[in-house]
């Protein structure tokens, strides 16, 4: 999938949950993504932040590192 | 099977708590306080002859006909103008009153056309029945003296005839269209002998403000307006009750037939969402059904550039499953998806959903709500605890202030707004909050107090610059927020909008309002007593519909306003079965009642019921099957009863997305758009040729009833069933009631509803469950669904789609009254009057500055595409804004618009797309290629036998 599209939703998504007080802005990313995007997606996203994560806003790359695609990668690697 | 009866009380139901007891004729009764003698004496089985009083109008008094007489009381007064009183004595048939009333009908009928025997009203017209009612046997005045007799017929209406010679001026079409309607749009003109019924400024109908929502027909005790459908046919002998399948309104009809003919729709007086009333489309525009282009038999081809072939059911179906089966095999278990559609029933949508999770083994499953109102089921869920709209329609009745924001009623929702008029005209104050000077800013004695037009994509700066003053202005209603909301969440809420970027002063230039204005507006919601919002597709298709729903539901909580009659949160649902598909488990991370996928619990009672093990991941929503698609690993898609080509957004990248999948099957009633991608077609059924149920905007649960068989010989519930079988998962019903069992047994929300319920009372909202048996008009009463209220932070983010110099102006689009959504019905109805083609509003200033005329092409463009179409040059758009629709084909407006979409569900930001407008010759190329696509691609191969 465009990794362009998928780091543009991820970073609204973040910019969201950023706003939000009392609460830590990555798990509640990371939750959202758990819960609403299909795991090619979620794969494919934590597959390019493990390339760098280009684009990915602060909180998102710390989100995207917490989804268990990422972790998959980490242990892969 | 006879007509489905309705009593006329004659005059409206008093709302008096207070019990009034009197006698007519010797029959004891007793009815509410401010009840008329008519309507008491139609309590007691007693049917006072009349003529200009039906009970959906109030009492007028002209006819003369419905006079009693009351013991102590001089005179004959009218019966429907005379309120009752403790104690009355009342007789309705003395002889002095049966003299009168033979007198009266003389004068009626001595200018009244003879011609019963050859009249299409014959059997069906009040002044036949009166004249035997009141025993009229003779005409005293003759009938050679000056009449009406040749008064011109005036046929302009598609759907109606007005014939003047048969009209008694008795006023009930003008207060129909008046009182129903709202629209204003008949009057009586001249005096005395020259009384007339004239429309407009004694114009034809169709030239007249007459939206032809058939009001005045059905009002109408004479032939004078009557349905074309009727005269050609013949008056009806049988009728069944069902439900409309355009607005999410969810108006109830009687299907009025002769054999298996439909003959007319009227609207049910006993349906709770229009209690009487209709539109143009409900109404009338259901000649879609017979059209000529349904096609009636399955379809197949292996590539989309060949013809259609004609094939048998089982060949379909059977082709359904083993390439969807080859697909799997070859590309995995998550490679194929299916779309339900709010146009389908409750019970089509689950069965589909069904189907995709259990027998596709993957949660890719999605409904067109994802394109509409997808927000609206997250952010009324973060905030509230129930994805769903707070009230009835009944509400509005009790409201005092109304918020309007991105919503069109008298266009998209023309029945709720007919109501809201009323309420409005009562005195009620209206807010509209939309870029565009829609209708209700100012109509016949309706005129907003405010209307913010605001630019497009700025909705949640504008609800957090009103929320900004109701707290810094102390109108927070603080009573409410301490016992039922979290009270942390509002504390750093109101410490959020109260920021200064959320003033009215900072957000007011960047969306073009006033900052007065927004500040009024805000000091009337939060003081004017009840306050009600109502929202569109205007609120949720933004990259911040989400944000914006929430910051609506912020509004409400803070004002106090949830829990009672007359306030509330009303998403304004699009389609008929919007609300349903959504509670059917239709979205990709959730079963039906809105419970994730991944809760254990949830999911293996599903398993147990279903018998197989179901996906715990999310599936893929509509644009991440697009996006998979053409990356190679999404191939192939079941889609009924929806054309995503046409009504999603970016056409370029959804018609590459569809040739890249190796199986399409669209199952609809016609070749739609989509269908020009589509490897199998399976016709689908008309609502008129099925059972099941659709779920209103205000959660109601209504019956559809089948009136006809399915022409094409399969109920679509039935197809999915096929589907089903031969990928080897057996679900199995007899009738679309035992589907409705299943769904009632596995979701809490539906665990009372069945159809005994439905058909004992008509309909419920939900939750209906033991706790609310009969439904659940107004939600959160006591508390709010989550417990507390749950204030959430909206900050304004703008949108990422930029006007600049290449792409100046920002289009917004919506829909009208005559045509609905991609227009695959009234396109196929003689609604195509009022509408033959998508034009572009423009104000004069840009139309001016770009050299175009009304009228002129216009070529508009987008970073994603190009269309042409006509102007329409119009000050109902702000200068910088531009607006059209997308019922046409051959225009497609989303060719230009974007991919954004809402950060929480992907619901595409249909209403800011930054294009430019340049004056045009003829169609794009685009357009050229598209349609050469669409003939070819429309080829149905002859088979021998013909």
């Amino acid at each position: 999938m465009e990794i362009a599209k998928l780091v543009r939703m991820a970073n609204q998504i973040g910019r969201f949950f950023a706003a939000q007080r009392g609460r830590d802005p990555a798990a509640a990313i990371a939750d959202h993504l758990n819960k609403f995007w299909e795991p090619r997606m979620r794969a494919e996203i934590a597959t390019h932040l493990a390339g760098g994560g280009a684009g990915l806003d602060g909180p998102v790359r710390d989100a995207v590192g917490r989804l268990r695609e990422a972790q998959l990668l980490s242990v892969r690697v | 099977m006879p007509l489905v009866p309705e009593l006329d009380y004659g005059t409206p139901a008093s709302p008096s708590a207070e019990a009034v007891g009197l006698t007519v004729d010797g029959n004891r009764v007793t009815v509410p306080a401010g009840s008329s003698i008519m309507r008491a004496a139609m309590t007691a089985g007693i049917q006072v002859p009349k003529l200009c009083a039906t009970d959906s109008l109030a009492a007028f008094g002209s006819c003369r006909l419905c006079l009693v007489e009351i013991a102590g009381r001089p005179g004959t007064p009218a019966s429907c103008t005379t309120p009752v009183a403790e104690g009355m004595v009342v007789s309705t048939q003395t002889e002095r009153l049966k003299r009168l009333r033979r007198g009266v009908m003389e004068l009626y009928i001595s200018d009244h056309p003879l011609d019963c025997l050859t009249c299409a009203a014959n059997g069906d017209c009040e002044l036949q029945d009166m004249a035997g009612a009141v025993g009229l046997r003779e005409v005293r005045y003759g009938y050679k003296g000056e009449n009406h007799l040749d008064a011109a017929k005036d046929e302009s209406n598609p759907y109606f005839t007005f014939d003047p010679s048969k009209c008694i001026v008795c006023s009930r079409c003008v207060r129909a269209c008046e009182e129903v309607q709202g629209t204003f749009a008949l009057t009586i003109q001249g005096r005395g002998f020259d009384s007339a019924v004239s429309a407009g400024m004694a114009e034809k109908f169709i030239d007249s403000e007459c939206v032809s929502c058939g009001a005045c027909v059905q009002a109408c005790p004479t032939a004078t307006l009557m349905e074309k459908t009727v005269i050609e046919t013949g008056v009806p002998e049988h009728s069944v009750v069902t439900t409309c399948a355009y607005c999410g309104v969810g108006c109830n009809f009687k299907a009025e037939m002769r054999g298996d003919e439909l003959v007319r729709m009227v609207p049910s007086k006993e349906g709770k969402a229009n209690h009487g009333h209709s539109c143009v489309k409900g109404r009338f525009a259901w000649g879609y059904a017979n059209h000529r282009e349904r096609i009636l038999k399955p379809l197949v081809r292996e590539r989309i550039d060949q013809p259609w072939r004609e094939v048998s059911w089982d060949e379909a179906i059977g082709r359904v499953a083993s390439e969807f089966k080859r697909l799997q095999e070859k590309h995995g278990r998550r490679s194929i998806g299916g779309i339900t559609s709010s146009r389908c029933t409750n019970e089509e949508t689950y069965l589909v959903q069904k189907l995709v999770r259990a027998g596709f083994g993957n949660n890719n499953i999605d409904t067109c709500a994802r394109v509409c109102h997808s927000p609206t089921g997250y952010g009324l869920k973060s905030t509230f605890g129930a994805s769903a709209g707070t009230q009835d329609f009944d509400s509005v009745e009790h409201a005092d202030v109304v918020i309007v924001i991105g919503a069109n009623p008298t266009d998209a929702h023309p029945v709720f707004a007919s109501r809201l008029k009323k309420r409005l005209r009562q005195g009620a104050k209206l807010i509209v909050i939309d870029p565009r000077r829609i209708d209700l800013v100012r109509t016949p004695h309706v005129e907003a107090a405010f209307h913010l037009a605001l630019r497009p994509g700025t909705n949640a700066a504008i609800l957090n610059a009103l929320a900004h003053t109701i707290v810094t202005e102390g109108l927070v209603n603080q009573a409410f927020v301490r016992e039922r909301c979290d009270l942390q969440a509002f504390e750093y809420w109101a410490a959020f909008v109260s920021e200064s970027q959320n003033s009215p002063e900072t957000v007011g230039p960047l969306a073009g309002v006033p900052p007065e204005a927004i500040r009024g507006a805000a000091r009337l919601f939060a003081t004017g007593g009840n306050g009600a919002i109502y929202y569109g597709l205007g609120v949720t298709e933004h990259s911040q519909g989400s944000t914006a729903v929430m910051a609506i539901a912020n509004l409400a909580m803070a004002t106090g306003n949830i829990g009672r009659p007359g306030v509330g949160v009303n998403p304004l649902r699009g389609q008929n079965n919007v609300q349903g598909s959504c509670d059917m488990g239709s979205f990709p991370h959730e079963f039906s009642g809105y419970r994730h996928v991944s809760d254990d619990g949830v999911r293996s009672t599903f398993e147990a019921s279903w018998g197989r093990p179901l996906d715990a991941e999310p599936g893929l929503r509509i644009g991440n099957m697009f996006d998979a698609a053409l990356d190679g690993s999404f191939k192939g898609l079941y889609v009924q009863g929806e054309d995503i080509l046409q009504s999603d957004p970016n056409t370029h990248h959804v018609a590459a997305a569809l040739a890249a999948m190796e199986c399409v099957v669209v199952q609809d009633l016609f070749l739609n758009e989509t269908s020009t991608y589509a490897h199998v077609f399976l016709p689908g059924s008309t609502f008129l040729e099925k059972d099941g149920t659709f779920t209103n905007a205000e959660r109601r649960i209504n019956r559809v009833r089948r009136v006809m068989a399915p022409r094409n010989g399969m109920a679509d519930w039935e197809i999915t069933l096929a589907i089903a079988h031969a990928m080897g998962f057996d679900m199995s019903y007899g009738h679309p009631s035992e589907v409705m069992d299943e769904i009632a047994r596995l979701t809490p929300t539906f665990a009372g509803v069945s159809y005994e319920l439905l058909d004992r009372v008509g309909s419920v909202q939900w939750p209906c469950n033991a706790q609310a048996p009969v439904g659940t008009p107004v939600m959160h009463a006591d508390a709010f669904l989550r417990g507390k209220g749950n204030f959430i932070i909206t900050e304004y983010v703008p949108t990422d789609e930029k006007v600049g110099p290449r792409f100046p102006l920002l289009l917004t689009t919506g829909r009208i009254l005559s045509q609905y959504n991609v227009g695959a019905q009234t396109r196929r109805t003689a609604n195509v009057i009022w509408h033959d083609a998508d034009v572009l509003e423009i104000h004069p200033h840009d139309a001016e500055q770009r050299g175009v005329r009304d009228g002129d092409w216009i070529r508009l463009d987008s970073r994603t595409g190009a269309t042409t179409l006509r102007a329409r040059v119009t000050e109902r758009v702000a200068p910088g804004v531009v607006y059209t629709t997308f019922h046409h084909p051959e225009t497609q407006a989303n060719v230009v618009t974007s991919d954004y979409s809402d950060w929480a569900t992907n619901c595409p930001e249909y209403k800011v797309t930054a294009v430019q407008a340049t004056p045009s010759n003829g169609p794009s190329d685009w357009q050229r290629d598209y349609g050469e696509h669409a003939r070819a691609s429309r080829r149905i191969e002859k088979t021998a036998a013909e």
